[in-house]
């Protein structure tokens, strides 16, 4: 059983999510989803156990030998993005009934529940494969589950919104699939571990040049990096609230988990840093992209859009990290991955309950909230702080090891920008806490009242997790540390 | 009880921020809710006080918390100079809340449960900021103050509290997030610890210019010291209730900020680094322009809050100079000027106040005859004003000698003038307030042979407020925390022994 875990990981969710149809009832379904996302969440935990006592585990698909067979291939570093998306996904399920009850339809609630086991079989898969084609088809099958999920939401504009991203996302997994099929034009081989050792030899030809920035390229957009994210706002906008706490938490980490691992397992550290110019690139898009976004997000009236333009900051912020290419930055942009999905999936389930209560996330909206929904208001305002980079939450984590990566390279303007940058977060954050704290409350919305248990349970497991992580920091550090460090092939 | 020091640390932290969650607790009975405010006030005065006798007998007290990152530790250490700010901070919080009991209840202000309850938290984060025993436990407490203090600035909810809260919290918000943080993290780069030590932590070979620039960092991040051109928070923090202003923009906040900045001066560089920094004399000549202007400006105030606020910024200065200045004088200077400056001007505050609840006056142009309502506020006033000034028979009169002495072995010719004429300023706008309280008719007099200005416009009410003459005090604990600030001016003129002794210690205390 134990040395199955590798693919239980994903078979587990995959199995599931066609079961779920035999339910009639959506309150089954949804203890069925629950505890098969839980299951998958326990898979990871173990996993992560044995990939830091044991190292790297393999796993061959069928009994087929690894290059020829698929391989699964677990190490540090993705077995902590298993957990990441494993925990997010049991979490953000807790309320996801509760939420859909207003902002679905009742006769799809089974398929929702259906459509999120696939989406969240087609994350764990890309994180877990070690094979270049198979990412491609988790690729897709989370892709595919998403566009449908983010088409439920209850606003017109929804459809239009998944219809964007749609597009925009096969152009991104369409580049993947051409850059795939050149490395394999190339080795001959599809399994990372292969590629890694093929690919130096044929690393000075054009067609490798042209896979490379085909590859990174699809990879940029599926986790909207600047310029490439206007897909996103109006996906997390008008997506079904639970939907979008899950997405933002984890959908765009899995980009930058495809970006790591394809820069420094498969094409290797010098092809990707010093053949090609990709630091000082990702590093300026990374700043550009960290200040317009931020700076967007100022200007937005739909609460939902702001934190979705404030995402795409964030992500900014992992791309410096990843751009610094030490162990010190990337360990500061894995940290960031984990801390971000905390405050992230926090502030979103919150707006969740937010809209349950009042149908709407327009800042107007939130007049009074303050005193009518008090512990979801502190739960955004804590998680704000967090984003903020607070001292004692995981915000100021990640964000002091940035700054350390940034000054061991002497790269003083850049550690200013950073922190200029966090000016601008406590402006979008505080636009919020005003109106909150400081408006009387509308006079349509004066019945309101706090969101329920249902939904209080996983914000504040969120948000007291944004707090504890940001105390005792040996889980996250030690874990994203190992990782970086065996990435850069130091044993620790 | 017999606890031991370490444990009487950490509950002296730990007492003011559990204090809040039974201030809210019983936040529906306003009596008790008082009695819990001051039985915690008791506490951490026992506490602190047993702290400086364990102290003053020569114990090493220091406590660890815990490891955030390898190296990154929470944790406590005291020493003189924080010894002196938290006893300051913890006697004042009993004087304050004392205060502010008549003073919320006769001004009928709402939401006294969150302002009982953020005050304590206000005072813990003071108490564990003064007993910091590294920058990073340090820089926790810093935003912890200034985001706790944020729901008393804006207090009243208003339009204005809420610009002013904008204020507020972005000045000092942005000056730590980005140059604190960044001094703080390339200090750990450059020295490769945070922990405060006598002397400094960077070592003698360090590159001056890059040490040079950390300083400026650290002045111009810690905008809590209000160092122009980052002291525009400090006005803007007036719409609070008089309570807040007087304790937390008087005493604990602002002297935070000058407080660290001696530390960092003492502990981080150390005096004899110091002293050879490129940017050492281009920030000492910061801050007297700090002194200088904002003297000025406070001349300008009508509202006597702005212009007791603009007068903090300028006595802020004097700190900062001292500091800088590197040398013993100085520091002690220093030291002394946090606990003179804190007595004279909560009083000053206090005074305001209770103008502004028993009279409902704010302006300085209307405040003519009130001393025949008011004598003892007044008088208070007076005497409080010439501590600020630094004359006999206050305590203000010796930390002012200190910091003048510290310009002279310097040879600082230019400094000492400015702290000189900044201290003919003073006189300029404070004494003028009691004087005219006392005899309004001089003034009109005067007045009315001159050209018409502003104020001749308002000489109308003279004659009204000469027919009241009744007395029309503060509410009497108001009133008793403004005569206990007043004699603890007076008293610390003639006993300054144990703050003197403390402030030297400063530079002297055993590894």
């Amino acid at each position: 059983m134990i040395s199955h875990l590798p693919v239980l990981q994903v078979i587990v969710p995959l199995m599931a999510a066609p079961i779920c149809l035999i339910f009639k009832r959506a309150q089954l379904v949804w203890l069925f989803s629950l505890l098969v996302s839980g299951l998958t969440f326990l898979i990871s935990i173990l996993l992560l156990q044995q990939v830091m006592t044991s190292g790297v585990l393999s796993y061959e698909l069928g009994g087929w030998q690894a290059p020829w067979g698929i391989e699964y291939r677990i190490d540090k570093l993705n077995a902590f993005l298993l957990l990441i998306i494993s925990a997010i996904s049991t979490i953000v399920l807790f309320a996801a009934q509760t939420s859909i009850e207003k902002e679905i339809d009742k006769n799809k609630h089974t398929l929702f529940y259906v459509l999120y086991l696939l989406s969240l079989t087609g994350m764990l898969g890309i994180v877990a494969t070690g094979d270049a084609f198979n990412v491609f088809v988790f690729l897709e099958i989370s892709s595919l589950s998403s566009y449908a999920l983010i088409a439920m939401g209850k606003n017109k504009r929804a459809l239009w919104a998944s219809y964007q991203y749609l597009i925009m996302g096969t152009i991104g997994a369409t580049f993947i699939l051409i850059g795939v099929g050149l490395m394999y034009q190339m080795t001959g081989t599809l399994n990372m571990q292969d590629l890694s050792q093929r690919l130096p030899e044929v690393a000075q030809t054009r067609t490798v040049f042209t896979a490379f920035a085909f590859v990174i390229v699809g990879v940029c957009l599926k986790l909207a990096l600047f310029p490439l994210h206007h897909w996103l706002p109006n996906a997390y906008a008008y997506a079904p609230s639970i939907v979008t706490a899950f997405f933002a938490a984890t959908a765009t980490k899995v980009a930058i988990y495809l970006l790591i691992r394809l820069t420094f397992s498969v094409f290797g550290l010098s092809f990707s840093f010093t053949t090609i110019p990709l630091q000082s690139l990702f590093m300026a898009l990374g700043l550009i992209g960290i200040f317009i976004a931020s700076i967007s997000a100022i200007y937005q009236n739909n609460i939902k859009h702001l934190f979705a333009y404030s995402s795409i900051a964030q992500i900014g912020y992992m791309i410096v990290g990843f751009s610094i290419s030490t162990v010190t930055g990337l360990t500061a942009t894995l940290l960031h991955v984990f801390n971000h999905a905390l405050m992230k999936c926090a502030i979103f389930l919150a707006l969740a309950a937010v809209m349950y209560r009042l149908d709407d996330v327009q800042l107007n909206n939130f007049h009074g909230l303050g005193r009518q929904m008090p512990l979801t208001m502190a739960a955004i305002v804590v998680a704000g702080l967090s984003l903020i980079g607070m001292p004692l939450t995981v915000g100021f984590v990640s964000k002091w090891y940035l700054l350390s990566a940034l000054l061991e390279q002497g790269w003083w303007p850049v550690a200013v920008l950073i922190l200029l940058a966090a000016i601008l977060t406590v402006v979008y954050l505080w636009r919020i806490i005003e109106v909150a704290y400081f408006k009387q409350p509308l006079v349509d919305n004066a019945a309101v009242k706090e969101a329920p248990i249902l939904f209080l349970v996983p914000i504040w497991t969120l948000t007291i997790a944004n707090i504890y992580f940001g105390i005792d920091t040996r889980l996250s550090v030690q874990v994203a540390q190992a990782a970086a460090q065996s990435l850069f092939g130091l044993t620790p | 009880m017999n606890l031991s020091l370490e444990l009487m640390l950490q509950l002296s932290i730990i007492v003011p921020l559990s204090a809040t969650l039974v201030i809210v607790a019983t936040g529906d009975k306003p009596n008790l809710r008082e009695g819990v405010t001051i039985t915690s006030c008791l506490i951490l005065i026992y506490l602190v006080v047993n702290l400086y006798q364990g102290l003053s007998l020569g114990a090493t007290i220091s406590v660890f918390w815990w490891e955030l990152l390898p190296g990154l530790t929470v944790s406590f250490a005291i020493e003189p100079l924080g010894m002196l700010f938290a006893l300051i901070a913890s006697f004042l919080w009993l004087v304050t809340s004392c205060y502010a009991i008549g003073y919320m209840r006769c001004h009928q202000e709402k939401n006294q449960t969150r302002f009982y309850s953020y005050f304590a938290i206000a005072i813990g984060a003071v108490i564990g900021l003064a007993f910091s025993a590294n920058l990073f436990t340090l820089f926790i407490f810093y935003e912890l103050l200034t985001l706790s203090t944020y729901p008393l600035v804006t207090h009243a909810g208003t339009e204005n509290a809420k610009q002013a809260g904008r204020t507020y919290l972005g000045i000092l918000l942005s000056t730590s997030i980005v140059f604190f943080l960044l001094a703080i993290v390339s200090t750990w780069f450059v020295a490769g610890t945070l922990d405060f030590k006598l002397g400094g932590i960077f070592y003698a070979d360090v590159d001056k210019v890059m040490a040079g620039t950390l300083l400026v960092l650290f002045i111009f991040g810690i905008g809590k010291a209000a160092i122009m051109p980052f002291h525009r928070w400090l006005p803007a923090a007036m719409v609070a209730p008089t309570p807040v202003s007087a304790l937390l923009h008087a005493v604990a906040v602002v002297k935070a900020g000058v407080f660290i900045i001696v530390k960092i001066c003492v502990f981080i560089f150390g005096l004899d680094l110091l002293s050879v920094l490129p940017t050492t004399q281009f920030l000492l000549y910061l801050a007297a322009a700090s002194v200088l202007l904002a003297s000025l400006v406070a001349m300008r105030q009508d509202n006597l809050k702005a212009r007791l606020a603009y007068s903090t910024v300028s006595q802020l200065g004097y700190i900062t100079i001292g500091a800088l200045l590197a040398t013993s004088s100085g520091i002690i200077g220093s030291s002394m000027h946090i606990a003179m400056h804190a007595f004279g001007k909560i009083t000053l505050f206090f005074c305001a106040g209770a103008i502004l609840v028993s009279l409902g006056k704010a302006k300085i142009s209307e405040m003519r005859g009130i001393g025949r309502q008011m004598p003892l506020t007044m008088l208070a006033f007076f005497i409080a004003s010439l501590s600020i000034i630094g004359v006999p028979p206050t305590g203000g009169t010796w930390s002012k000698w200190f910091l003048m002495m510290a310009t002279l072995e310097t040879e600082q010719w230019l400094l000492m003038v400015v702290l000189m004429f900044s201290s003919l300023v003073n006189v300029a706008y404070l004494l003028p307030i009691p004087f005219y309280a006392f005899f309004p008719v001089l003034l009109s007099n005067r007045e009315s042979n001159k050209a018409p200005n502003q104020y001749s416009s308002k000489a109308a009410p003279v004659g009204n407020i000469l027919t009241g003459r009744q007395i029309k005090e503060a509410p009497l604990p108001s009133l008793i925390a403004i005569v206990i600030t007043t004699l603890g001016c007076l008293t610390l003129f003639i006993y300054p022994q144990p703050l003197f002794d403390l402030a030297s210690a400063v530079l002297s205390i055993r590894e």
